[in-house]
């Protein structure tokens, strides 16, 4: 009887949790279905009183509109965007991997104080430090460039840090070997540790690509001119002003999200990976 | 030396653009700096005295604690949730996870156009608003008052859909991480359900609970995007709702340029932040030494 009783139950609570995760599955997707329902719509079905479950008429002019119209300069702030999130992501990868090796591979006096005055800078989110950070940039006369949008956030302590934690748990054996054979710590580095390390730089690599392309209060203070735009201070602009057709602003920001869209769909492995370990560092 | 060849560049750049700028930034705070770097008029703590009197920046730090007394209950127990479902899934067990995660790869600017021009627009097409129109109820103007507060539901529910992909993960491995033979003695005394929720999956994920509640505390202290473009409307940001970093945007970088102001207000976020962030990891270091 009891065995009956539990089999039927746990049929009974395997429907509630599907009905349960269905739903909220729904609700999740309602915002990007709406996105692609208004960036197709046309601007008076936006605006009339009544809700549109599809678009009445199927508007694709908004995209080539979005590119042609003056107001938004959208193919230079794409540029912007994916020159700043390449640059940075290849560039945090290359700086932050070497030091996390040499922190955890090379011995040195000092290795560990070194290493105390990176991880205490994780103690200070880079967000408060705008007022800092701006003040200098400015100094260098670097508002509005690439230069003042890509270099200040290259040098992270989180992605250091794992890297060293990383390269604490590499193989020995293998580095040894290489030694040996005379490859030195540079031709180590290079020819044997990060081949054999990939999987984990695309991790910290996809992970720091959609936080370039998304990140947003350092794009704003520095970015003053239009052509340094990137695509979501031009969203964003737009947005806050009020100031561009409804049905263009969604169409903008559609083009906005599909690179990552995209990126999502071949790589969320290893993103589910890179959230694993930037989220706890600790462990 | 090999050391330095490695570790060098990212030192330099650590010492140039993170601990130049604190350090100046420190300097600027005990200055008058209007619109300049080099300031000369020395004012001592007079910065610190008047941005603790600012009844703006108080109300910017219970902007944050009412934020925080929302989001961060919410998105835990929301994402320990779906995490927990998900876990106990095997049909489309993928298909799921990837539907919570993807509004990962969503930024907080295009969440919010949605938020603010689809779903919560003031406007009857608006989502929320067809959604009343079905059961009778008026359409309500969620952005353009503030009193009642209806601003907070359009924040707190983008956050929320933007963050519990991301927390789902974190608990999902979490989850992964208990040893089988755990639930299989649970079994064996006659456990099930909420039993063992309450007695092995929820004190296993302790570790991990503690990692998820500091970093939405911090994230939400941090809270900038959505605040601005959802509640900023023709270039103008009304003088309610202005998170620690949004009242700071304003102060630092608007009209004035006050530098001087606005470095003071950045040492102050910081340092209560790092104190955050060790005081909770004692607190808790200390209860697991209770245990």
């Amino acid at each position: 009887m009891a065995i009956v009783r539990s089999r039927r139950q746990s049929r009974l609570t395997g429907l509630v949790r599907y009905t349960a995760l269905l739903v909220a599955a729904l609700l999740f997707l309602v915002p990007f279905y709406l996105l692609v329902r208004s960036a197709f719509m046309r601007e008076q079905d936006l605006s009339s009183p009544d809700f549109h479950w599809l678009p009445p008429v199927w508007e694709t002019a908004n995209l080539t509109g979005l590119f042609d119209n003056p107001a938004i300069p959208m193919a230079r702030s794409l540029l912007n965007s994916g020159v700043i999130a390449v640059t940075q992501t290849i560039a945090v990868l290359v700086v932050s991997g070497l030091a996390g090796y040499g922190l955890a591979r090379i011995p040195y006096r000092w290795s560990n104080v070194v290493f105390y005055a990176i991880t205490a800078t994780l103690l200070i989110p880079a967000a408060v430090t705008f007022v800092p950070s701006f003040v200098l940039v400015s100094t260098l006369g670097w508002i509005s460039t690439l230069r003042g949008l890509i270099i200040p956030g290259l040098f992270q302590a989180l992605a250091t840090f794992l890297f060293r934690q990383f390269f604490l748990g590499f193989p020995k054996e293998i580095e040894e070997a290489a030694f040996i054979d005379g490859l030195g710590y540079w031709g180590t580095f290079w020819r044997i540790v990060v081949p054999n390390s990939m999987g984990f730089v695309a991790a910290i690599g996809t992970i720091t690509f959609i936080g370039s392309w998304n990140a947003f209060l350092w794009p704003l203070v520095i970015g003053r001119d239009q052509e340094s735009w990137t695509v979501q201070i031009a969203v964003s602009t737009f947005l806050t002003a009020q100031s561009v057709q409804v049905s263009q602003l969604f169409m903008a920001a559609l083009v906005a999200i599909v690179p990552l869209l995209l990126m999502f769909l071949f790589l969320q492995r290893w993103i589910v990976e890179g959230v694993e370990r930037t989220g706890i560092a600790g462990d | 030396m090999w050391f330095w060849v490695f570790v060098g560049p990212f030192v330099i750049g650590l010492v140039v653009f993170v601990y130049v700028p604190i350090a100046w930034s420190i300097y600027l705070s005990f200055f008058d700096s209007y619109n300049t770097v080099t300031p000369t008029t020395f004012v001592g703590l007079g910065n610190y005295v008047d941005m603790l009197r600012d009844p703006a920046f108080r109300s910017s730090l219970v902007t944050f604690l009412v934020f925080a007394a929302f989001i961060v209950p919410v998105t835990f127990v929301a994402s320990l949730g779906v995490a927990l479902l998900v876990a106990r899934t095997t049909v489309m067990q993928a298909f799921f996870r990837s539907v919570f995660f993807l509004p990962v790869a969503c930024s907080y600017v295009v969440a919010s156009l949605i938020w603010k021009m689809s779903i919560f627009s003031g406007i009857r097409s608006g989502l929320a608003n067809a959604v009343l129109g079905w059961f009778g109820i008026d359409s309500v103007p969620w952005l353009s008052l503030a009193q009642p507060p209806w601003y907070w539901l359009v924040i707190v529910t983008a956050r929320l859909w933007l963050q519990i992909g991301f927390y789902m993960i974190l608990f999902l491995a979490g989850i992964q991480r208990i040893s089988p033979t755990l639930y299989e003695a649970a079994a064996i005394d006659g456990a099930e359900g909420w039993k063992v929720l309450r007695h092995i999956t929820l004190p296993q994920l302790r570790a991990t609970s503690t990692a998820v509640l500091l970093l939405l505390l911090i994230n939400a202290f941090q809270a900038f995007d959505e605040f601005y473009n959802i509640l900023s409307t023709f270039g103008t940001y009304p003088p309610y709702a202005r998170p620690p970093l949004v009242y700071l945007y304003y102060t630092a970088l608007g009209s004035g340029q006050d530098f001087g102001h606005g470095s003071a207000g950045a040492v102050i976020l910081t340092l209560i932040i790092a104190i955050v962030a060790v005081g909770q990891s004692r607190l808790l270091r200390l209860g697991d030494r209770g245990d």
